[in-house]
């Protein structure tokens, strides 16, 4: 659904994305993650057919994003960081100048606006002036335009950075219905719980470039290597952990608690099991420790940090 | 929520899309009072009080007899009327591109399935509706009080005229301010940029009123004709400058000088430009290659040589015409003989040797000329120029025919020697410049609007030194050479 290959774009001398190869299927949510001024809202200009590509090519909804343009944007629906409402604006009149645009029947404007008003806990201020909405409310808007013509591709940038968390809630619930109902969609965030819990699929971009691109499963295993495992015995440690050396990696120890990985855990962790049987200590818990794309994320930028 | 299956939005008509464009514009105009209100008294208050003025006038010149001077007042007035409404609409335009980027409400729009000449077609009615409906009432509104007051009644063709104006004036305001809003990285820099706008509409003001206080209609109607081409060319190029990418991709507004001398660098010195990163730029290009590179501008050139040449026939035909028109007296007709031009240049022969230099600075200079008003001007003077010599000697050959003498024989002696590389020279060139000028009306999708201009500009560079300057030189030997010695061998 979205194709991109050697995507790159210059502004005069800066290269602000650069070799970027996606590919998202139809129905899918890749999650685009970066640090400010990584090329994300760049990225999303080029598929969304604002921007034209430097270098590379790309394909949206089977469209071309430079020779078949009006195809793209007919396929997409596009949620910029700031909403840009038109304030002297009601909330339905700002909708149905957007149906118009996509040929949509005034009529039917309204009914799906007034739905998506009520779904999004704001009915009753649809005939109120955009000007006076919050923040949040504003953003929610946005993302009504950008959904009003049932796109089959939707690029989001920064869906709920303004919003307090029952909003987020229902606007990240929206987006999964979305996703089950095979829209594709690219979604930047600096949000990376969020991005955790909608993506499919991630890609962390930095300073133009794909530095990393999978499952969150793919990356955790790429980058994190095998997930650590935390025992806890039931008496303090007193330098017994050396003896667990060379059944697995100990990686720290903090007083009942002791942190490792192993390559094989199948075999390895019954004999730990046994070997502190072995020391007179009892096992209490023995489990993986949580791994969060936060994780991911920061050892993505730190190792690109530590190769420059 | 409901589901959907996602449909493509079908193609909508362009007219309509381009009015759903105004239609929202317009509302969100009348909503601010800021503009409203003005409008409003302009509409008004401020014909009423140009119909007291003009009663005041009136009564004030009567007192002395000059009644003329009075009822001449009236039309201007009326012009004035029409035209305080119309200023608003540039204010409009002005922001109408830049404030929507400011307000970050740009985006969500580009990325809908609206053309450019849709959105741009909307963005400039929305811009004009208002403020020419304004200008009409007010108009409407101060002739109906002047029949009702002093039972004043404009002549149509008057009306006709000053309607048209109006409307005309409004369209190049709207149009200009358009392509400065869609160009320009803030409100601020847009307002600043409007002087030139502003400052050509106060001047082409004061000479309308001229016109119509003198009752010059004809020359009216001529600048009525005059003000549409203006305002058609800038139609045309705010169509053709307008692109999505650069209204977004654009957020400094430093002059480059140094990206701007690399781009003209690499295209006069042969480097290209083949991307964003900086090649490794040659001190002095190799001379067979530069003018290889030099000579494949020439295919691009014959659009406008076709149509200086078609201006050289024009310029040659006025001439002719001119000479027709004020033909020169029988005394003075008695001395233009190829006798009396050769005992001239006998006395002046000692300045034979630094004729040359002179023919050449004063070529160099002419051209200097024409690039440089041909900036402000599209080309329009560039081509003016180019076709005042030709002019003046179809004239002086009409001239000498009247008086005579064979047209020819004059034209022979006194110009084709070195018109022969003269011409060509200043034809190429001008071509040159041309192509560089209108690159603002018509520029290549490929860059942007001045990577287009300094790479134009850099073409006419290699043009003008590889090739112009070096056949004016010529010229300008053999004109003080050959030619003399030709005119000498006919008439001396």
């Amino acid at each position: 659904m979205i194709e991109t290959e050697n995507l790159g774009k210059v502004f005069d001398t800066f290269t602000a994305v650069q070799n970027l190869t996606l590919n998202v299927p139809a129905g899918q949510l890749l999650a685009l993650l970066g640090p400010n001024g990584a090329g994300k809202t760049t990225t999303v200009r080029m598929i969304g057919a604002i921007l034209k590509p430097t270098t590379g090519h790309a394909r949206v909804n089977g469209y071309d994003v430079v020779t078949q343009a009006d195809g793209v944007r007919r396929s997409i629906g596009l949620l910029t960081e700031q909403p840009g409402l038109y304030t002297r604006m009601s909330g339905l009149e700002y909708l149905e100048f957007y149906g118009r645009l996509y040929g949509i029947p005034d009529k039917e404007t309204r009914a799906r606006g007034k739905a998506m008003f009520e779904r999004f806990y704001m009915a009753g201020a649809e005939d109120k002036r955009l000007g006076i909405y919050s923040k949040g409310m504003r953003q929610k808007v946005g993302l009504i335009r950008s959904m009003l013509h049932n796109p089959a591709v939707l690029l989001l940038d920064e869906p709920t950075s303004a919003m307090d968390p029952h909003s987020a809630k229902l606007v990240r619930d929206a987006i999964l219905e979305l996703r089950n109902d095979r829209r594709t969609v690219i979604l930047c965030t600096h949000n990376l719980a969020e991005a955790e819990l909608l993506a499919d699929k991630i890609a962390i971009i930095k300073q133009g470039e794909l530095v990393a691109q999978g499952t969150f499963a793919e990356l955790k295993q790429q980058l994190l290597g095998q997930p650590q495992l935390e025992v806890r015995v039931d008496k303090p440690l007193n330098g017994q952990a050396k003896e667990l050396d060379r059944l697995v990696t100990v990686e720290s120890v903090h007083n009942d608690t002791i942190r490792y990985r192993t390559d094989n855990p199948d075999v390895t962790n019954p004999q730990l099991v046994r070997c502190l049987h072995g020391l007179g200590l009892g096992v209490i818990s023995l489990q993986p420790v949580s791994q969060s794309l936060e994780q991911v994320y920061l050892r993505v930028i730190e190792e690109i940090e530590v190769n420059e | 929520m409901t589901t959907l299956t996602p449909i493509l939005p079908v193609k909508q008509n362009s007219i309509r899309m381009a009015l759903v464009i105004a239609r929202r514009e317009i509302r969100d105009s009348f909503r601010d009072w800021r503009i409203i209100l003005p409008i409003f008294l302009l509409t008004l208050a401020f014909p009423a009080l140009m119909n007291f003025t003009a009663r005041r006038a009136i009564a004030f010149a009567d007192q002395y007899g000059a009644e003329i001077i009075a009822t001449q007042l009236i039309p201007f007035l009326l012009l004035v009327v029409g035209f305080f409404p119309m200023s608003f609409s540039l204010i409009i335009a002005l922001e109408t591109f830049v404030g929507e980027k400011e307000r970050n409400s740009l985006e969500p729009l580009l990325a809908s399935p609206l053309t450019n000449t849709e959105l741009y077609a909307g963005k400039m009615l929305a811009a004009l509706a208002p403020p020419l409906t304004a200008s009409y009432l007010g108009m409407l509104v101060y002739m109906f009080s002047l029949w009702t007051n002093l039972a004043w009644r404009p002549e149509p063709e008057l009306i006709i005229q000053v309607m048209l104006l109006t409307t005309v004036q409004g369209v190049i305001m709207v149009a200009a301010a358009v392509v400065v809003s869609s160009q320009a990285t803030s409100v601020r820099a847009a307002n600043l940029l409007a002087s030139f706008i502003i400052v050509p509409m106060a001047l082409l003001i004061q000479f309308e009123a001229g016109a119509l206080f003198w009752g010059n209609h004809a020359g009216l109607w001529w600048l009525i004709v005059g003000l549409g081409l203006t305002a058609v060319v800038l139609i045309r190029m705010g169509l053709y400058v307008f692109n999505r990418e650069e209204l977004l991709g654009r957020d400094i507004d430093q002059i480059r000088l140094g990206w701007m001398f690399q781009v003209y660098w690499r295209r006069l010195s042969g480097q290209g430009w083949s991307g964003p990163k900086p090649l490794r730029v040659r001190r002095f290009p190799r001379p067979l290659v530069w003018y290889k590179e030099t000579f494949a501008i020439f295919p691009s050139l014959l659009q406008p040589i076709g149509m200086l040449l078609l201006a050289f026939g024009g310029a040659v035909l006025f001439g002719i015409w001119l000479a027709y028109q004020y033909t020169l007296p029988p005394e003075m007709q008695a001395e233009l003989t190829g006798a009396n031009m050769a005992a001239n240049l006998e006395q002046y022969a000692f300045l034979l040797t630094a004729l040359p230099l002179v023919i050449i600075l004063q070529n160099v200079r002419v051209i200097a000329l024409q690039a440089l008003l041909g900036v402000f001007t599209f080309g329009v003077l560039a081509v003016l120029i180019f076709m005042l010599p030709w002019g003046v000697m179809a004239f002086l050959a009409t001239q000498f025919y009247l008086a005579g003498q064979n047209p020819f024989q004059f034209l022979l002696a006194a110009f084709l020697p070195h018109a022969i590389l003269e011409f060509p020279a200043l034809l190429i060139t001008t071509a040159a410049i041309l192509r560089w000028q209108v690159v603002i009306i018509h520029p290549s999708p490929d860059h942007t609007l001045s990577e287009n201009f300094l790479m134009r500009m850099a073409d006419f560079t290699r043009i003008f030194l590889g090739v112009g300057l070096p056949l004016l030189i010529t010229a300008a030997f053999v004109e003080a050479h050959v030619t003399t010695r030709v005119l000498q061998m006919i008439y001396g």
